[in-house]
């Protein structure tokens, strides 16, 4: 980024600031979803079916009808068919589905899982409506369902559809079988990663008010524009009648970037009982309606010659989906471009299964897959004695390895050796269960973290008012990624003006628009939009000050003027100079308006775009009963401009610990017979808890990369949880002698897991 | 058996609220914290399990910490309530030390775990909980934060206690 303040004292950009929104979120201040309260708000629950795959053949709501204080309770009998649906399934699905996602809409009464949404309680407070929803009752004509991984594996069937629309599902490079041939060992296993659940600590939640035919959703989403869209299409109504508000959410990572049937259900609802709804899901009932991580079976084979040089790689991930949608876990991704092997295949494979619908979730496919690649390079190493650095470095791909393109940047060197000398990596004795304290086993274990930086045409608008204030808008969100603060930080940047001056309004779809808030792309979305339309209106300020007779600074050239601290300066003769007020009272009074489109440009065909780091994990082990806890972790990371030291460590953190879970705890658990998801709380589906997690220490590569976009940053929210479940099972090995292919590793399963000596 | 009660079976309830005090006619299988959320339209306190799994509802009764979404409203009545809202005092812009912590440590990021944490943390360096990272770590670790800002908790915590001279 080329500012012409950057140079100036005033520059935060870089600078760990702290987060604007900070002091609201401190004190209570900050308003989520479910908070907004409206006049004569109902409260709606939803009731999810009891079986996983069937037809429902009645549901009896007369027990909850008769229940004082009830309003409405919807079921597929009596809910309005929605035209949008009917029409998309009377012409075969041609056009794309309406809903975006397969939703459940009380249209029809099939069951595709346990915990589908069936009916929808509205009543006069949430306590009633508890009780109603335990009053209806529903039976049904069972089929047997499909719900083991394992016994299903045989109906897998290949990928079809371009991997999130870019990236086709299967691909060969080279001559794998001679690959193979010329090896001279190999490393042939199969690794499994279970269903995770995403579990930010605000559930999904859904306020819908109806004024006449226009509709206002406050919902907790990534995404404002696309669920209004979503809704519109879905309702049948102009987009223009709908709008979309979320202006904070408490976490997402994934989970809240579609508009799943509770979003729909609660306009519904609103419009069936003519009065605002606010529909929020319970826990439980996070756990299949709204998506998780689907379960991965991923086969791995490497080849390589005795000094580890990679002679064949081939990568097979089957990974379930839910019956009503295919949706891909695409965990082979990683393989295609993170070592230079010649030969290799790679590949993706469904199993329908009857369970939600799978979807988005943290680094999805860079998580699985680098568990499943990086412990199979771990296995490698020690089985040719060599160093696991050493070996990767051996491989290290010079250029995309696929593509044949060269990085934008690549610091991967760097952060291995980053993280190596600050972890103390050289202290290592290699041989399984040969470090200790006291009793405990110790072990290091590391991995590479990979993620792609992308980004989508993002647009932003920058007024200056005549009172000095600045009001950035775009319609981007906040999910505690620090959103708020590193645009105010741009905006400060780029205009120049006191950082208390700036407000930055996310999150509602009456703002220009911006793409979902998802894929690491924000800051290199939205961030390069508000940088732009900064400039813009700052270029305005200036013309406006230069082209005044009555300014001190006419007559300059532009290169000449300085903003800083809210003043229009002459550079070389700081004499010259006035406040943006006085400039804009003196003309009309009216604020200046910079708006700004930042679309990608032709570097994704150019480049190869990718953040990489290394991460480093010690385990201590209970050799009795086999209990792991993480003692520390050290990561590196080459992410391009770091925008802000503070927030951005603590996302790499949130990543890291995000990898411990899926290291350690996370497993969805589903009853094989029922269907239904037996830890359907936070009780049971472990996440890490303060006791889990240990130091972490973040190193930033000095990275500079002007390809990737204006801003010059790769995101950042998703590559600390890459390579973290490998670096700690890869750790696991080193201190039990046990090599665990399949996660979380949970003390029975390592106690299973035979070990060498 | 079902047990129907009527829309109009509320009971009267007094509760006692950052040094205010408020009557309400509330369903009396209402929680503390729903009441505090959609009765008072005190909404720092979340709900991010109403089980007592996450420690999101953390509010102070008589000066301990409680869950809110595990406790009925009617049975605090006369008693303390200190939510996040009253946490601060001295009015205005004051925040509470804890508060200041968190924000200078970044201890937070998505901010829906927040008001449970610093509440939890308020409370703890009244309790017999030890002086180690470790000590806090386990008498923090009924708040959860799936952000993963617990390092950050903990200096936040760690520098309010020294600073303070708890023991």
């Amino acid at each position: 980024m080329t500012g012409p303040n950057e140079r100036s004292a005033a520059g935060i950009v870089g600078q760990p600031i702290t987060r604007v929104d900070g002091r609201l979120k401190v004190t209570g201040g900050a308003r989520y979803t479910a908070e907004i309260s409206l006049d004569k708000l109902a409260y709606a629950v939803i009731v999810q079916s009891e079986i996983a795959r069937g037809t429902i053949e009645h549901i009896d709501t007369s027990d909850a009808d008769m229940l004082p204080g009830v309003i409405a309770v919807m079921t597929p009998d009596n809910t309005a068919k929605l035209e949008s649906l009917e029409k998309f399934e009377r012409e075969g699905g041609k056009g794309g589905r309406p809903t975006g996602r397969a939703l459940s809409l009380l249209q029809d009464d099939r069951v595709h899982y346990n915990g589908q949404p069936i009916a929808v309680v509205v009543a006069e407070s949430i306590e009633i409506a508890m009780q109603a929803m335990s009053l209806v009752r529903a039976s049904y004509r069972v089929d047997t369902p499909a719900i083991d991984m394992v016994a299903a594996l045989p109906s897998a069937y290949p990928s079809t559809q371009k991997i999130f629309g870019r990236e086709p599902p299967m691909t060969r490079r080279g001559d794998l079988q001679a690959g193979l041939t010329a090896a001279e060992a190999r490393v042939d296993a199969a690794y499994t990663t279970p269903m995770e659940t995403h579990n930010p600590m605000e559930m999904h939640a859904t306020v819908a008010a109806w004024d006449d035919d226009k509709l206002t959703l406050w919902d907790s989403t990534q995404f404002v524009h696309g669920v209004r869209a979503t809704v519109a299409r879905t309702l049948g109504i102009p987009p223009a009648h709908v709008r979309v508000i979320s202006h904070f959410v408490g976490g997402a990572f994934g989970g809240k970037g579609s508009a799943w049937s509770h979003v729909i259900l609660a306009a519904m609802a609103a419009r069936t009982v003519g009065r605002p709804v606010k529909l929020a899901l319970t826990r439980r009932q996070m756990f299949g309606p709204v998506g998780g991580r689907p379960h991965t079976v991923q086969h791995v084979t490497l080849g390589a010659k005795r000094d580890g040089t990679l002679t064949a790689m081939r990568h097979d991930c089957t990974a379930s989906t839910s019956t009503m949608e295919e949706w891909l876990e695409p965990a082979a991704l990683v393989s295609r471009i993170l070592y230079d092997c010649p030969n290799q295949e790679t590949s993706h494979s469904l199993v329908r299964l009857n369970v939600g619908t799978p979807t988005f979730m943290r680094a999805p496919g860079e998580a699985t897959g680098t568990f499943a690649l990086e412990s199979a390079l771990d296995e490698l190493a020690y089985t040719l004695d060599i160093d696991p650095i050493a070996l990767r470095l051996k491989n290290y791909a010079e250029a995309d390895p696929e593509s044949g393109k060269p990085w934008s940047s690549k610091s991967l060197r760097t952060c291995y050796s980053l993280g190596a000398e600050r972890f103390g990596w050289s202290r290592r004795n290699p041989k399984p269960r040969s470090m200790r304290d006291g009793e405990q086993l110790v072990g290091w274990g590391m991995a590479t973290a990979t993620y792609p930086a992308r980004r989508l045409p993002a647009s932003a608008e920058a007024s200056v008012y005549p009172d000095g204030r600045v009001v950035i808008k775009a319609a981007s969100h906040d999910l505690g990624t620090g959103t708020y603060t590193i645009l105010t930080q741009l905006a400060v940047d780029a205009l120049g003006v006191p950082m208390a001056c700036v407000k930055i309004e996310l999150g509602d779809s009456d703002l220009p628009p911006n793409p979902i808030s998802a894929g690491s792309m924000t800051v290199a979305s939205t961030g390069s939009a508000v940088h732009l339309a900064a400039m813009a209106a700052r270029d305005k300020l200036v013309q406006l000050a230069v082209s005044d007779p009555e300014s001190p600074l006419h007559g300059e050239r532009h290169e000449a003027i300085l903003i800083d601290d809210g003043h229009l300066t002459v550079r070389e003769s700081p004499e010259r100079s006035e406040s943006i007020q006085t400039l804009l009272a003196r003309n009309g009074g009216e604020p200046i308006v910079g708006r700004a489109e930042a679309k990608p440009g032709d570097e994704a065909q150019q480049y190869s775009m990718h953040a990489f780091g290394a991460v480093f994990a010690e385990v201590r082990v209970d050799p009795e009963l086999g209990i792991v806890r993480v003692a520390r972790v050290t990561g590196a990371y080459g992410v391009g401009r770091v925008l802000n030291p503070k927030t951005a460590r603590s996302q790499l953190i949130g990543g890291i610990t995000f990898g411990i879970g899926m290291a350690l705890m996370e497993h969805t658990v589903i009853d094989p017979h029922s269907g239904r998801y037996v830890n359907a709380d936070i009780a049971e589906y472990h996440i890490p808890v303060h006791a889990d997690v240990p130091q972490i220490e973040i190193i930033f590569a000095d990275e500079k990369d002007e390809r990737v976009d204006p801003i010059g940053a790769k995101g950042i929210g998703e590559i600390g949880m890459t390579g973290v479940a490998a670096a700690i099972a890869n750790a696991v090995y080193h201190a039990t002698g046990a090599r665990v292919r399949d996660l979380p590793i949970t003390l029975d399963r390592l106690l299973a897991t035979p070990r060498v000596d | 058996m079902t047990s129907v009660m009527s829309h109009a079976g509320t009971v009267d309830v007094e509760l006692r609220v950052n040094a205010g005090s408020r009557r309400l006619a509330l369903d009396p299988r209402t929680t503390l914290l729903d009441a505090l959320r959609e009765h008072l339209g005190l909404t720092g306190a979340k709900k991010g399990c109403d089980h007592g799994q996450c420690g999101a509802c953390t509010v102070h009764v008589d000066g301990k910490r409680m869950l809110a979404c595990l406790t009925l409203a009617v049975a605090v009545q006369g008693r303390s309530i200190t939510t996040i809202e009253g946490l601060a005092r001295g009015g205005g812009d004051a925040l509470h030390p804890m508060q200041q912590a968190f924000l200078d440590h970044d201890g937070f990021q998505c901010g829906y775990c927040t008001p449970g944490q610093i509440m939890s943390a308020v409370a703890l360096l009244r309790e017999p909980c030890g002086p180690n990272d470790d000590d806090v770590r386990e008498c923090m670790s009924g708040n959860l934060c799936r952000c993963g800002a617990y390092p950050n908790i903990v200096v936040a915590i760690q520098e309010v206690r020294v600073s303070e001279g708890a023991e």
